[in-house]
């Protein structure tokens, strides 16, 4: 299968990096992924990547702590056993909010921030032994690696790579 | 160079007589005599019928201080005692609640708009301070608004002074001699509370104040075109020492301006409320400004960055506000101690749609309004976001103030709505008069590059 071939190009340098990535998009050559040892700022834009929804996601968790936190208080003090305790006034919710609002401010950010965590984890499927995706060791400590995939213009897309500063180019076959 | 349009300035002329007429209007209808009071009262008491009695029972327990709504508890006795033969004592306090209003009204527009300019004098230290790379291209905007804290500065002190020595003591009742007289606990803080040292001190805020302004200015002027870092390295200089000297004057300033119309009560945080209320109102302006000014071509260097940026203060800094009004009133309400509880227990019965209003006003609507990153850049959104805080922030010094002034009789009336006229007009005045003095952006900063480049 042809679409299983890849290009690795590896640079040395985020800015070489960079101006790579703008001139093979401009060529209109698919990315596939790209890996570097830390994160290089605007390479998500140059890539065409969609922007990241997981502050929504965290605004919404934050909605269900507070809502868990109202729920609970509500229950345990007002309904369930709605006790004189230091002369608070325990008839209804609101007229003893304020003593709540620690709690209620406490679980809206835990429930946001441990939430999100994992749904970063989920999506970004990380997890403890989880085998490593690294193509080449060096990308964690001071080599950039773009991959590219092949459709049987393998030629064209070294000469291409090699314009934009690679230092070494591997053709890849990801089919074992 | 900002030049003042000529439809601003009459609009700013406009807002300053309109406000004089009115808080003209406003002193002049208030001075009922006690006889008009008493008139007033027995209307009142044949509209309301039976409802009147609990009322004014809950309206005594709250205080019989002469002039006041502080209650004591020495004075709050007293007036259980006494409920049933209220009638004159009664009519006398109503009627200095109504000849306070005026006073009050234009005493919390003169503060309100006093404070954005010490707010944004506070800010614009930081950013010195601080070495910010991000706001250089605003300087000259702050340093525009920041104009207006000496008059404005003088012209609260001159109405609390006055208040004492022309009015009948219609802010400090701790300025009346008679009432000091028969009231242990202002005795005792009289060394503080003294019309002299009253005057000396904020004599000495609003000084150190405006030196600052005025250096800190001046060295920003000279560094467009020095040929060194001189002037930049004196300005920061003299920001770091300003901080300083602004948390303590701004906290004596709080105790002393706002917190001694109550001189029964106190508390430890107030100086930090304040002064978050300041600053969120300062920043905001900021903003306004900016966009205004951007709107009309004169800030081409300010992009939707900087806007993002001042946005994110105006977002923080009112969760920073609300961080402080709740630990305040949580605190207070939680421990329920009589001698300070009475504070918010006048706000409670009295003024419950502003004092809870403003949680909404200053918080809710903010918070939503501002967390999305994309709204912070677009300028309608932080505009109409601005003006609410605004308003917000004006009615959080109203509930300082007006509570212990005129008690139950406060309305939004032709004697506040014109004295934020008349200090609105001022302030547009002298702002953007001073912003014409200098060129809007600040040449020689050595971050004004990184601030024209800033990209979030």
């Amino acid at each position: 299968m042809e679409a299983s071939k890849v290009i690795h190009a590896i640079y040395t340098d985020d800015d070489v990096l960079m101006s790579a990535v703008k001139k093979v998009k401009a060529e209109r050559h698919h990315i596939e992924e790209i890996y570097t040892p830390f994160p290089v700022h605007g390479l998500d834009k140059a890539m065409g990547l969609a922007p990241t929804r997981i502050a929504i996601t965290a605004f919404l968790y934050g909605l269900v702590g507070l809502t868990v936190a109202i729920v609970m208080m509500n229950f345990i003090m007002i309904e369930d056993w709605p006790q004189d305790i230091g002369g608070k006034p325990s008839f209804s919710y609101l007229e003893n909010m304020p003593a709540f609002v620690p709690i209620m401010f406490e679980l809206t950010v835990f429930f946001a921030a441990h939430l999100m965590v994992i749904t970063f984890y989920l999506r970004s499927r990380m997890w403890p032994f989880k085998k490593a995706e690294n193509p080449d060791p060096r990308t964690t400590d001071d080599h950039f690696l773009m991959e590219v995939t092949v459709h049987g213009n393998e030629n064209e897309l070294q000469r291409l790579l090699a314009e934009t500063g690679a230092v070494e180019i591997n053709l890849v076959d990801k089919a074992h | 160079m900002y030049t003042f349009s000529n439809k601003l300035k009459t609009f700013s002329i406009a807002l300053i007589v309109l406000g004089v007429l009115g808080v003209g209007y406003g002193f002049m209808t208030s001075h009922k005599s006690l006889e008009d009071v008493k008139e007033m009262l027995a209307e009142e008491a044949s509209h309301h019928g039976g409802e009147h009695e609990t009322t004014t029972k809950a309206h005594v327990v709250a205080g019989v201080e002469d002039h006041s709504n502080n209650a004591h508890e020495e004075n709050a006795h007293g007036a259980l005692a006494d409920v049933d033969h209220h009638g004159d004592e009664h009519a006398e306090h109503v009627m200095h609640q109504i000849h306070n209003r005026p006073w009050a009204a234009l005493y919390v527009a003169a503060f309100f708009f006093m404070m954005i300019a010490l707010g944004v004098l506070a800010f614009y230290a930081i950013q010195i301070a601080s070495q910010a790379g991000w706001s250089p291209v605003l300087f000259r905007v702050m340093e525009g608004i920041t104009a207006y804290l000496l008059p404005g500065a003088v012209i609260v002190l001159l109405i609390a002074i006055a208040s004492g020595t022309i009015g009948h003591y219609n802010l400090f009742i701790w300025m009346d001699p008679e009432v000091v007289a028969h009231d242990k606990l202002i005795q005792g803080k009289s060394g503080w509370l003294s019309l002299t040292w009253f005057s000396v001190r904020g004599i000495i805020f609003i000084l150190g104040w405006w030196l600052y302004r005025h250096f800190s200015r001046k060295f920003s002027i000279a560094q467009d075109t020095a040929e060194d870092k001189s002037n930049f390295k004196k300005s920061f200089r003299i920001s770091a020492a300003f901080l300083v000297f602004f948390i303590y004057t701004e906290s004596i300033m709080s105790w002393d301006w706002i917190m001694s119309v109550d001189p029964h009560w106190f508390s430890t945080l107030f100086g930090w409320y304040v002064f978050a209320s300041m600053f969120v109102s300062g920043i905001t302006v900021i903003a306004l400004i900016s966009i205004y000014l951007k709107s009309r071509g004169y800030l081409e260097f300010v992009n939707e960055n900087h806007l993002h940026d001042v946005a994110k203060f105006m977002f923080a800094m009112s969760i920073f506000w609300t961080y402080l009004w709740f630990s305040q009133f949580m605190l207070i309400w939680y421990s329920n101690i009589p001698e300070e509880v009475t504070y918010f227990v006048t706000r409670f019965e009295d003024y419950k749609l502003p004092f809870l209003g403003m949680v909404v006003l200053n918080f809710v609507f903010p918070i939503l309004m501002l967390m999305n990153a994309d709204y912070k850049r677009i300028p309608w959104f932080v505009v109409m976001t601005g003006l609410v805080i605004l308003f917000g922030h004006y009615i959080d010094i109203f509930n300082m103030i007006m509570p212990a002034t005129v008690g139950d009789r406060w309305f939004i009336g032709i004697p506040e709505i014109s004295s934020i006229l008349l200090f609105a007009g001022l302030f547009i005045f002298i702002v953007f008069t001073a912003l014409t003095k200098a060129p809007l952006l600040v040449k020689g900063y050595p971050f004004r590059k990184e601030s024209e480049e800033f990209h979030y």
